[in-house]
């Protein structure tokens, strides 16, 4: 269900202006990922609120439990050991959607309705429309959308978009008790940041910075990292995100294009037979074989 | 019932519900495909039961239309060797779709525009196969990038084949006494002795 508090920006599969007559405040969180001691509360709470429970797994040898996103999960700390000048660093990142300004899933969406991105940001997956294509998999470029196995319906982190839409923070927000996971309006987030990545450059962390991509608009999920020029340690985090060209030509200007082409194979013919009439077998060769025919008999 | 028994029999009872079977299945496919291929035709998802459905169906019938396909192909690849005359005839085409088929090169049981057809949809046929099952994703789990690149080719070749079958259907609507032979499986031998000589020649020794 959408939610009537908040206006929409863009709704999937969806060719005419949504709902927007509100100029509300784009919001985001931000996760420090300095400031991380890998409790997994916020994975407890995110669990919590939105009632889903991964299946129990068993331990693979390292921190990650779950080990990887699911529709029951969608939020997960990953551990990663990282060896610098002699120094163990242990880079915890809270893995989920980025919310995406220009978000890869709702472009490759062939369903109305079934992704909203909301003017505050927030993506949102409204399973109720949900066809279970995976196409939302192919567009992402972080790898966060899950098919469930149960339903066939894609999950991802909503952001607590019900909680935000009547004033409240994530509940992964609410429970961090390092105070690592933010949350506010998008310039605010910015500028704490930017007071976090100071404090991380005097403690002599010289390449940290605010994650941020602009690859795909930058994002409504950020991070603080100590080695913001290398992100790929965090277990992965793509440097320089963005959707795939591939996904681009998939579902950019050629659609329109070999829709208004088929139309036009499909117009032409009708006006080729208006315009130019029927084929029809020429009245000489029926004579022909109708003589032959005579001659036959004869 | 015959109605002239010295019609030609142009395609016989299995060749002819072979060539439903494709038709029918493609048919279902360009309706379900279409409907995820461009928002404004997502409403031909209620002609499935709703796009969840159109969803789950849509490669099952990609299944049985490859293989129906396949047994079509392997039945007449070989009356679509292009020659020099069908060469010929496409160099002419324009005369032709002028309605002005009087120059045109002695054809046998298929001129070159058929010809050409018949590869050009073989080839997206194994296209359509090839990535239809890489994003199939109740079944197969491929690597991001080369689903990716099949959501992009299945796009492709599927807007190239119903553009190709549109022509295939009109050439039919448009060449008169033609839609017979895919019906009841014969044609009149003026019809043929016009559209295609040389199987006329072939088939009445004259």
């Amino acid at each position: 269900m959408a939610l009537q508090s908040l206006d929409i920006l863009r709704r999937s599969a969806t060719t005419t202006p949504p709902p927007g007559v509100r100029k509300g405040v784009e919001v985001a969180k931000l996760i420090d990922v300095s400031a991380c001691i890998g409790c997994k509360a916020c994975q407890v709470a995110c669990s919590e609120w939105n009632d889903i429970r991964a299946e129990v797994g068993s331990c693979v040898g390292v921190y990650d439990n779950p080990t990887d996103l699911s529709a029951q999960a969608w939020t997960v700390m990953r551990f990663a050991e990282h060896e610098e000048k002699d120094r163990l660093e242990w880079l915890i990142r809270k893995d989920g959607c980025m919310h995406c300004a220009d978000p890869g899933c709702l472009k490759s969406c062939p369903s109305p309705g079934a992704i909203i991105q909301y003017a505050n940001g927030i993506v949102d997956f409204h399973q109720e429309n949900c066809i279970g294509c995976g196409y939302c998999v192919t567009g992402c470029p972080f790898n966060v959308p899950r098919i469930s196995k149960e339903d066939s319906k894609a999950y991802k982190c909503s952001l607590c978009s019900d909680r935000v839409a009547v004033g409240q923070e994530p509940a992964c927000v609410k429970t961090c008790p390092t105070g690592a996971i933010q949350f506010g309006s998008k310039e605010d987030m910015k500028d704490y940041a930017a007071e976090r990545v100071a404090d991380l450059k005097r403690r002599g962390y010289e390449q940290a910075g605010l994650y941020d991509p602009q690859g795909v608009g930058g994002t409504h999920v950020m991070y603080v990292l100590h080695h913001s020029d290398r992100p790929e340690l965090y277990s992965g985090l793509p440097a320089n995100p963005s959707i795939s060209p591939l996904v681009s030509l998939w579902k950019g200007f050629a659609k329109p294009l070999a829709t208004l082409a088929l139309a036009g194979v499909a117009l032409g013919s009708l006006f080729h037979y208006v315009t130019k009439g029927p084929n029809e077998v020429s009245k000489e060769i029926e004579d022909e074989i109708e003589a032959e025919d005579k001659e036959g008999t004869k | 019932m015959i109605r002239d028994p010295k019609d030609l029999k142009r395609y016989n009872a299995s060749e002819r519900a072979n060539h439903w079977v494709v038709g029918i299945s493609f048919i279902l496919l360009a309706l379900s495909g279409l409907a995820f291929f461009h928002p404004a035709f997502f409403p031909l998802t209620q002609l499935f039961g709703g796009p969840v459905w159109a969803r789950i169906l849509h490669p099952y019938v990609g299944v049985l239309m490859a293989l129906a396909f396949l047994v079509i192909f392997l039945r007449f690849k070989h009356l679509n060797r292009m020659t020099a005359a069908d060469r010929e005839w496409l160099a002419k085409a324009r005369n032709m779709v002028d309605g002005n088929d009087h120059d045109m090169p002695e054809q046998g049981k298929y001129n070159g525009g058929q010809k050409v057809m018949f590869w050009v949809l073989a080839l997206c046929m194994l296209l359509m196969t090839l990535s239809g099952v890489a994003i199939w994703r109740a079944w197969f789990g491929f690597d991001i990038t080369v689903v990716r690149l099949g959501a992009v080719v299945h796009a492709a070749a599927g807007a190239v084949m119903i553009a190709m079958i549109m022509v295939h259907v009109y050439a039919a609507i448009w060449v008169k006494g033609t839609i017979r032979a895919m019906w009841y499986g014969t044609v009149t031998r003026a019809w043929a002795k016009q559209h295609h000589r040389g199987w006329y020649r072939q088939m009445t020794g004259k």
